[in-house]
């Protein structure tokens, strides 16, 4: 039994990062803007945070930290493509590269440096509980974060009245500046947003999944978290459930090899990215459904003619 | 903007200028490395003996280098922009920049190659490696005696003869303590990806290994060990820090030493390419403090770290393939072009080799 609850909290690990930055870039997409600079942001993050936490000693302030650190540098992006104009794609790609090397640079004093992770919770009483003790009420605090997230976002999205006018930027621009709503506003917003999520992811990895600062750890999580946005067509439970399929292959592979099963390894390795992509397609058969989750004005540059 | 734009961009070609025309009597020497040089790991030891280089040789030098390459066409590219820079002597850290060190070394024949790990030769590229299936030897004793269960966990990257070396080494030295230890073997298919690694470690542990061994680079799988109280072994560099009550020993490198008189000789102008695979007894390959382990065990550890030191290969025979075949018979020694096209495991191992 044990064995099976250890299982479960180690995927619970490995797929929070991805859905906090998939639940950020989601709401950045609904709003009609493609930030491919994900992996920039997180590793920003990660580094902020792990920087944060070194200096104060504290991991929860490393947290604010690291969800600061993504907002700021999501900035850059946002003044570049909504006020200025620029191309989103090659925005995107540029803050991912600028990102990667900002923090190695940034990062330089915090290597071979043991980080602190952040406390899992503990509630006398319940998280002693048999089996569902410490996978509902001893994970580490990010959990519980991305699950909340995920939620909110829900009911942001397709609840409220601000929701609806986000998306509605989303799926055009022009139409939308007609009404009279300030596009430019609402994607900044989203945009922030977006990047206090994937700094939020970023935190994770150096605060919680291996606490500790080294150059490219995030080792290609915000590109999958771009994916999975895609493939789960724009809707927060199913990148959720991409999220969490995608970790669990990533764990059982790895179970699989260490319990010996003749499979090749390199066959294994590429599971999670094959299973996540079936299953997730198959969930978003439904073609006229996906037409109308997809943001139509998504990575179309928005200048107001007046 | 556009004013400050012109004004950055004569800036940078002012200063590029500035640069190659300073460095015209120096010796540029230049590495490529696979990984970021804060990996604190395999491409982070290059990086410290690219730095002994600049201390020792100070003004002689100058040292520039390209991190994060990736193996395969884009190698291609690095190596000939440093050649084309101007670096003299190259040196390439990374078993996938082979072919793409030979293609580009036929281009400059003038400039001076190396290449680590690997055994594709010219007349302008030298090869060099390091011995680490010495240090993976004594691991393996080490982990036979320390661990409870005799089963130990052991992530892997990708399945290269310096791999697999290591783990017949590994398996050799933990079956001459107890012949029924096992390893269970995972392979991530990356060098550096802590989080995979740490997961790697946490499903290795959950399956019953209580010894976590690694040929890949970051500090993770160590971290996880000291989080549920077992042991592990680090790599590339000591990572006791993070792991002060978990860390048995760590097999660490030391190139410093090598590039130094690689650059020297180059400097001389004796430079020739070489063959050298160093060892235990060179310094390239250490065995970092042993800790939090008994006295015996240390003095084991010690008396055999010696024994190699003395010049005993831990391939020597009687030694038999996986499949039961004899590979060695009693006393002989394997010669180091098998072991560097090493493609098959040693008796004992409980594994299939990913081909």
């Amino acid at each position: 039994m044990d064995i099976t609850v250890n299982i479960l909290l180690t995927i619970a690990t490995a797929a929070t990062p991805l859905l906090i930055a998939a639940i950020g870039e989601l709401v950045v997409e609904r709003s009609g803007v493609l930030n491919l600079g994900v992996e920039g942001m997180m590793i920003m993050g990660a580094v902020g945070g792990f920087g944060a936490t070194y200096l104060t000693g504290s991991p929860w302030i490393g947290l604010l930290a690291a969800i600061a650190m993504g907002a700021v540098f999501s900035l850059l992006f946002a003044v570049m493509t909504l006020s200025l104009a620029t191309n989103q794609v090659a925005t995107g790609l540029s803050l991912t590269l600028l990102g990667l090397g900002l923090s190695g640079m940034m990062g330089t004093s915090f290597v071979g440096q043991p980080g602190e992770r952040l406390p899992n919770l503990y509630i006398p009483g319940l998280t002693e509980m048999p089996v569902v003790g410490r996978l509902l009420f001893g994970q580490d605090p990010i959990f519980y974060i991305s699950i909340a997230l995920t939620a909110a976002v829900m009911w942001f999205l397709f609840k409220t009245r601000t929701g609806l006018t986000l998306r509605s930027i989303g799926d055009s621009h022009t139409s939308a500046h007609a009404l009279g709503i300030q596009v430019i506003r609402y994607r900044y917003l989203a945009v922030i947003f977006g990047g206090a999520c994937a700094g939020l992811a970023g935190g994770h990895l150096s605060l919680v999944y291996t606490p500790q600062w080294v150059e490219n750890m995030s080792a290609g999580r915000g590109w999958i978290a771009l994916a999975l946005v895609v493939f789960a067509s724009w809707r927060p439970w199913r990148v959720l459930a991409g999220a969490y399929i995608f970790g669990a292959v990533w764990i059982g592979q790895l179970h699989a090899q260490a319990f010996g099963i003749p499979v090749p390894s390199q066959f294994l390795s590429s599971l999670p990215y094959l299973a996540t992509i079936v299953v997730l397609v198959l969930i978003s058969r439904n073609k006229r459904l996906t037409m109308m989750n997809t943001p139509a004005s998504l990575g179309q540059p928005f200048v107001p003619d007046r | 903007m556009k004013k400050l734009l012109i004004a950055l961009m004569t800036t940078t070609a002012a200063m590029s200028l500035a640069v190659t025309a300073e460095a015209a009597d120096k010796l540029k020497a230049c590495w490529v490395y696979t990984g970021p040089i804060g990996d604190f790991g395999y491409s982070y030891q290059h990086d410290q003996g690219r730095l002994d280089v600049e201390k020792a040789l100070g003004d002689k030098v100058e040292t520039a280098y390209l991190e994060n390459v990736s193996e395969g066409p884009d190698a291609d590219r690095a190596f000939e922009r440093l050649a084309r820079e101007g670096c003299k002597l190259i040196f390439g850290t990374s078993f996938g920049f082979m072919d793409p060190e030979v293609k580009v070394a036929k281009k400059f024949p003038k400039v001076m190659f190396e290449h680590a790990t690997g055994y594709k030769t010219a007349d302008n590229l030298g090869i060099y490696n390091a011995r680490f299936y010495e240090g993976r030897y004594v691991l393996g004793q080490i982990a036979a005696k320390e661990s409870k269960a005799g089963v130990a966990g052991y992530i892997v990257s990708f399945p290269i003869p310096e791999v697999v070396m290591g783990i017949n080494s590994f398996m050799l030295g933990a079956q001459s303590i107890n012949p029924n230890f096992k390893a269970k073997i995972v392979w991530v298919n990356s060098w550096f990806d802590p989080g995979k690694e740490a997961d790697a470690a946490k499903a290795l542990f959950d399956q019953g290994a209580d010894i976590i061994v690694q040929h890949t680079d970051s500090t993770a799988a160590l971290q996880v060990a000291e989080e549920r109280g077992l042991k592990g072994f680090g790599q590339s560099s000591d990572m006791i820090k993070f792991a002060p009550k978990a860390q048995l020993t760590s097999l660490t490198d030391d190139w410093g030493p090598y590039y130094i008189s690689r650059v020297q000789a180059a400097l001389d102008g004796t430079w020739k390419p070489g063959n050298v695979w160093l060892g235990i007894k060179d310094g390239a390959v250490k065995l970092a403090p042993y800790t939090n382990m008994p006295d015996d065990v240390k003095a084991m550890a010690e008396a055999t770290e010696k024994k190699i030191a003395d010049g005993w290969n831990p391939f020597t025979g009687p030694i038999a393939k996986q499949d039961g075949t004899p590979w060695l018979k009693d006393g002989e020694v394997a010669d180091d072009g098998t072991l560097l096209g090493m493609n098959f495991y040693v008796k004992g191992v409980d594994d299939k080799l990913p081909k």
